[in-house]
């Protein structure tokens, strides 16, 4: 029996949601909806008395202050036309709030419920269509891939088929290069023709046809996603061979530099430097694209969710203590008749992924310090999400140990359909069907599942009960069985696994990408106190199988085998891949246009840009406080409002040693040159580090490339050009990469043709900071003081926000000089570390001119500058380029008139300059080469610029 | 209360909660012990209660707020845990929710407890206005140093600054007392300590009182005094640099939030 109870607020009671709702109505340009209600509907399925039914809304589901209830049927409503709306999940979505309604429907010694499902009900007053409120749900109420609606009428929960064993075989031996290419495609397994051949010729060997599980085991092991084929492979380029790109390159130079600090690289789920003689910490950065651009809240929740386990499986489990997120987007102004078809508008893209990070990382109870977030109109089929955590992790706990005989325990939330084909799905592209047909690879999160799993994990680990650990990520326990087992073999007893639900197959199990998962390798003799450390806080922890010493994978399913593979054939089977790579110079068109003698307009719609704009209403929506030990926030100045560069957190209490965390992105040089594209992202992350006060010589990086389709040999040359970059430019800086991952294939496919992302390369920086008391934040403090430019300002102006806003993209990208910049940050480190910096900020889109307002506005004090003393590469004539060039390893340093000649000597000989002094008079004043006023605005005038573009979402 | 050793804090714990260990931290920086317990171990009596002086129900998501903030957990103080907690009020012993800790005490009827029988839910912690989770720093202002105010006998705010600054972060923290009479019975009984405030201390609009809370209210306290809760989290203010421009302020004050962790570990000492 299923029953229905309705939640609403009482009349005289703010309802905050369908206000929201009836904003968001109005934005998307549909006028008369006069009112909004919101009800949320529980569905109660079981044996229970029907008198348990109010109860149960009385003392759980309404609050008795500002909400009433309906039991059994829909309130009645009363007066004016009116639409119904009810939005339920799919069948096989997991309802986040079953799980704890159940416990507290326990609690309130109520037996007899088998399952808790809610909806969410709008009803909609005004003068409507019923077509346009259709319209209107499906931009903003629901998403099909998890969620259905009804209109008009109520609906009960829908229940899903009993699954019966039946084993599935493939028949690859009898099929040509056309049936192979056929299976992978309808079998979603984005194996290409070679790939298929190596595994029918390794079957036809064993005699027999593979089941659909060894396959898809198989399919996922070698997915990009997983294997990072390309980046490992071989690449032609430029008449020679380069073998395998990743080793050649970015991990080359943490190999060089050989530091000692380094303690685990690119080898487990995140990179491990040291801390203190304590502590190590961890960091990684993963992108979770193609699941939030099909469904953005779930999507990027999960990639939250997922990056967080990285951290939580590294050596034996680091505890996470920050979250960092880059977002790339659509322009949230895109005109809905540019949106194309299958894909979600970039403003709801945006909300519901800044939703589910918020959601997801709030409730874990990590901070989020740190992010970006850039827009571009080819982002607007494949919206990029990069999430991040750090980790810290006490000495000695980095290396794993997996021996036969070892059990094999699933912890955490249990296994549903949801999920299926994330790690293929994420290796192929985007198209207009990928809503339909992958929305299986779409997961929710539970964020108090993973909560709990990590509470517990880390006792577990403090009483030693395990030996090895790494997380149910892409390709699910088949990926983290297989990783683990890779040296010893591994049986598996699929139907062991706890399941969200029945109607799963064994392949379903296997290959499920359900969240919230850890795998772990216990010795038997631990287990028993193993499971005791989980059962004390309620979660799920199972004996599924064990590590054989066999060097095979053995799956079972009620005693039936499904799988029979060689560990050896799964990991190292695939055939070698080889790519040609190019790489031609574009030529774009150059802007001709004499100076403005006022550039005041000009740097207000830099300011005004989407990517320059205040991104407080993300910030604020995340919790960037939780764990007590922020430093320096995110929001910064006198009003809480100004642009942080890194942040610095405090992750041990009671000691004042810390970490900064930033990032480098900057796709426009990448349409330009994708070298000095990934030069300017590692000069940027390493110098907000020191900006704020780090040291350069304990600074490590993250690459994350996401790239298009590598297939086409100029996409593989933009990811050679940057990864030759990488190590050029790391090397000569001396700062090693520690991790890194990169997601290819980001494209999207529409009846026009297909749509390219831009090359687009994230480097995350995380630095170690001696005593956080001595870092500086970027807001300028006291008028009086010494304004000074650090580094040279150079003519390149491709790429720039400055010729972005006039319309080019230009031709001449900024370049970097590690030597001399590495030579000079050393120093500005020196100068912070003994106060004699106030505040420092770096100069990143829009040069001077925006860091200077930055500073200004956060600080509410006044600047008056000089462009004539600005230190020059080359020779420039023009005003508007030595105010809005991007030049690299630049900083803006405020230094009180006292500490000038202190200041001075520790710098004596870098590209300093003292341009101008901090001033009570709430202007920022810039006067130009000749002498004139080329800037004049008020502080007012200059934030409302900058604030305005978020100001009123 | 005869206090041998450390003021001993119980840090309650469960499924969402995630400010227990800076929240431990704050009291042990007042000279306090604290064990952080899961609240299974209290039902299953592996732990008692009465063992401590004081309880904190630290910030969180407890349960993932799911049905409503707090809500849950409420409901499992309310029908599993009740007659401890009741006899260890009544034994002298204090209590502090911090945010998600205050929603607790709130819809579990333990604040503001008007009449002293712990049977009314009289109160509750909604939606904010602006319908979403922010993380922002308020100023509060504790009603005792109102002069024009009826003074308040909470034990944990006492000696505050006229104006102090903390951090909220929450999505459900609006205060909505069941109706103008509970709201004056709070008043008249001096059970409200905190109300959000401007700067200097004026009367605030958003986002100085940043969720639409009824008469600005950010914190209360039960009849004794001893029961407290509130939606800003102290404990991210217990060191100079957790404030969000220290870097503007000379010295290295403490956090303003530190003194209501050592009003609580003091009273006891001094009972």
């Amino acid at each position: 029996m299923i029953y229905r109870i309705e939640v609403r607020d009482k009349k005289n009671i703010y309802d905050a949601v369908g206000e929201g709702v009836k904003k968001d109505i109005a934005e998307l340009g549909i006028r008369g909806v006069k009112h909004v209600r919101f009800i949320q509907v529980y569905f109660l399925e079981g044996c229970l008395k029907r008198t348990a039914i109010p109860h149960i809304a009385r003392m759980l589901l309404a609050d008795p202050v500002t909400q009433e209830f309906s039991c059994f049927k829909p309130f009645s409503h009363e007066g004016g036309t009116c639409h119904i709306v009810e939005v339920g999940y799919n069948p096989g979505v997991m309802d986040p709030v079953e799980a704890s309604a159940l416990k507290a429907l326990g609690d309130l010694n109520i037996p007899g419920v088998d399952s808790v499902r809610t909806a969410r009900k709008f009803l909609i007053r005004g003068d409507v269509e019923e077509s346009t409120v259709r319209f209107m749900s499906e931009k903003l109420l629901y998403n099909k891939v998890i969620q259905h609606i009804v209109i008009g009428r109520s609906h009960s929960a829908k229940i899903i088929p009993p699954y019966r064993f039946k084993l599935r075989t493939v028949n690859l031996s009898g099929a040509g290069d056309e049936e192979l290419m056929r299976l992978s495609k309808t079998g979603q397994l984005f194996l290409n023709l070679d790939e298929m051949k190596a595994i029918k010729g390794y079957f036809s060997k064993a005699g027999k046809d593979p089941t659909d599980c060894e396959l898809e085991s198989i399919a996922q092991t070698w997915s990009e996603h997983c294997k990072h084929k390309t980046f490992r492979g071989d690449v032609d380029y430029k008449g020679k061979t380069i073998r395998n790109l990743l080793k050649s390159t970015v991990m080359k130079v943490t190999k060089d530099l050989d530091k000692k600090w380094c303690v685990s690289v690119f080898k487990d789920n995140a990179g491990v430097i040291t801390f203190d003689d304590r502590f190590d910490v961890c960091f990684k950065v993963e992108t979770h694209n193609h699941p939030s651009a099909i469904e953005p809240y779930g999507g990027a929740g999960t990639g939250i969710g997922g990056v967080i386990r990285d951290p939580l499986g590294t050596g034996l489990g680091a505890k996470p203590i920050m979250n960092t997120d880059v977002f790339c987007f659509g322009p949230p102004d895109t005109p809905l008749n540019k949106v194309p078809k299958g894909t979600l508008h970039p403003k709801r893209v945006m909300k519901g992924v800044v939703g589910g990070v918020r959601d997801y990382g709030n409730r874990m109870g990590i901070p989020t310090t740190n992010g970006a977030v850039l827009f571009d109109e080819r982002y607007i089929g494949n919206p990029l999400v990069y999430c991040g955590n750090v980790g810290i992790l006490p000495k000695n706990m980095t290396s794993k140990r997996v021996d036969p005989g070892d059990l094999v325990v699933v912890v955490g939330g249990r296994t549903g359909r949801d999920g299926i084909h994330g790690a293929t799905f994420s290796s192929g592209e985007l198209t207009e069907e990928s809503e339909t047909v992958s929305g299986q690879a779409v997961q929710i999160g539970n964020a108090i599942t993973e909560k709990k799993v990590t509470d517990t994990i880390l006792q577990a680990r403090d009483a030693g009960l395990y030996k090895a650990i790494t997380d149910c990520g892409a390709g699910g326990l088949s990926s983290a069985v297989g990783e683990m087992g890779e040296e010893t073999g591994a049986e598996i007893y699929l139907d062991r696994v706890p399941l969200k639900y029945k109607g799963l197959s064994y392949t379903e199990i296997w290959i499920s990408e359900a969240q919230e998962r850890m795998v772990l390798a216990v010795h038997p003799r631990k287990v028993k106190r193993l499971l005791e450390v989980f059962e004390a806080e309620n979660v799920e922890a199972t004996v599924i199988g064990r590590f054989t010493g066999t060097g095979r994978l053995n799956l079972f399913y009620e005693k039936h085998p499904v799988a029979d593979l060689s560990m050896d054939f799964l990991h190292n089977g695939g055939p070698d891949v080889k790519r040609k790579a190019v790489w031609k110079k574009p030529l774009y068109k150059e802007p001709h246009k004499p100076c403005p003698k006022d550039l005041t307009p000009y740097l207000a719609r830099i300011l005004s840009s989407w990517n320059v704009a205040s991104k407080e209403w993300v910030i604020r929506q995340y919790d960037h406080e939780v764990q007590g030990g922020s430093v320096l926030k995110p929001l910064q100045g006198i009003d809480c409002d100004g642009p942080g560069d890194a942040c610095v957190i405090r992750p041990v209490l009671d000691s004042e040693r810390g970490i900064a965390v930033s990032n480098g992105i900057n796709f426009l040089y990448g349409l330009i040159d994708p070298y000095w594209m990934a030069a300017s992202c590692i000069d940027e992350a390493i110098r907000q580090i020191i900006a704020v006060g780090g040291d350069i010589e304990r600074i490590a990086l993250l690459d994350n490339f996401c790239w298009g389709n590598t297939d086409k040999p100029d996409v593989l040359g933009a990811l050679v050009r940057s990864s030759l970059a990488c190590y050029d430019i790391a090397k000569a800086y001396k700062v090693p990469f520690i991790s890194g991952k990169d997601s290819l294939n980001n494209e999207f496919r529409t009846a026009k043709g297909t749509i390219q992302i831009p090359a687009t390369l994230l480097i995350s920086a995380i630095g170690i900071i001696g005593d956080v008391t001595r870092t500086v934040s970027m807001d300028f403090k006291d008028a009086g003081n010494f304004i000074y430019a650090a580094g040279a300002t150079g003519a390149a102006m491709g790429g720039s926000h400055y010729w972005k806003i006039l319309g080019y993209t230009g031709n001449a990208v900024p370049t970097v000089d590690p030597l001399r910049a590495r030579r000079y940050m050393k120093k500005l480190t020196r100068a912070i570390g003994r106060g004699m910096v106030r505040s420092c900020h770096d100069c990143s889109e829009g040069g001077i001119g925006v860091a200077l307002s930055e500073m200004a506005f956060a600080g509410g004090i006044g600047a008056d500058i000089s462009l004539q003393r600005v230190v020059q590469k080359g020779r420039i004539r023009r005003d508007d380029i030595l105010l809005f060039s991007e030049s690299n390893s630049r900083f803006i340093i405020e230094v009180p008139k006292g500490k000038r000649q202190a200041f001075e000597r520790i710098m004596e000989g870098e590209p300093i300059a003292l341009i101008g002094e901090t001033k009570r008079s709430s202007r920022v004043r810039v006067e130009g080469m000749d002498g004139s006023i080329v800037v004049d605005a008020a502080l007012s005038e200059l934030k409302a610029a900058w604030q305005k573009p978020f100001g009123n979402w | 209360m005869n206090i041998r050793g450390k003021v001993k804090v119980l840090v309650l714990r469960t499924a969402g909660t995630n400010c227990d260990k800076e929240t431990a931290f704050a009291f042990e920086q007042a000279g306090a012990r604290s064990d952080l317990v899961h609240i299974n171990r209290l039902i299953r009596k592996e732990r008692t209660l009465l063992d401590y002086h004081i309880l904190a129900l630290p910030g969180g998501f407890s349960y993932g707020d799911d049905i409503a903030s707090g809500k849950i957990l409420a409901n499992e103080i309310r029908f599993k845990l009740l007659g401890p907690l009741m006899r260890f009020i009544k034994a002298g012993r204090i209590v502090i929710g911090i945010c998600n800790g205050f929603q607790v005490l709130v819809k579990a009827g333990i604040l503001p407890n008007l009449s002293g029988g712990f049977n009314h839910i009289e109160a509750t912690l909604s939606l904010n206005d602006s319908a979403k989770f922010e993380d922002r720093w308020v100023y509060l202002k504790p009603e005792s140093s109102d002069p024009r105010s009826r003074n308040n006998n909470c034990i944990w705010t006492r000696d505050l600054s006229p104006v102090i600054y903390l951090p909220v972060a929450h999505a459900e923290g609006k205060f909505i007392p069941k109706d103008s009479a509970t709201l004056k019975k709070l008043e008249q009984q001096g059970q409200i300590t905190f109300r959000y405030s401007g700067k200097d201390g004026e009367k605030p609009s958003y986002p100085f009182n940043p969720n639409g809370s009824v008469g600005d209210i950010a914190g209360m306290c039960d009849p004794t005094g001893r029961v407290f809760g509130l939606m800003p989290h102290p404990e991210r203010h217990i060191r100079h640099t957790q404030h969000p421009f220290w870097t503007r302020i000379p010295g290295r004050s403490e956090g303003d939030g530190m003194k209501i962790f050592r009003n609580g570990v003091e009273f006891i000492r001094k009972v």
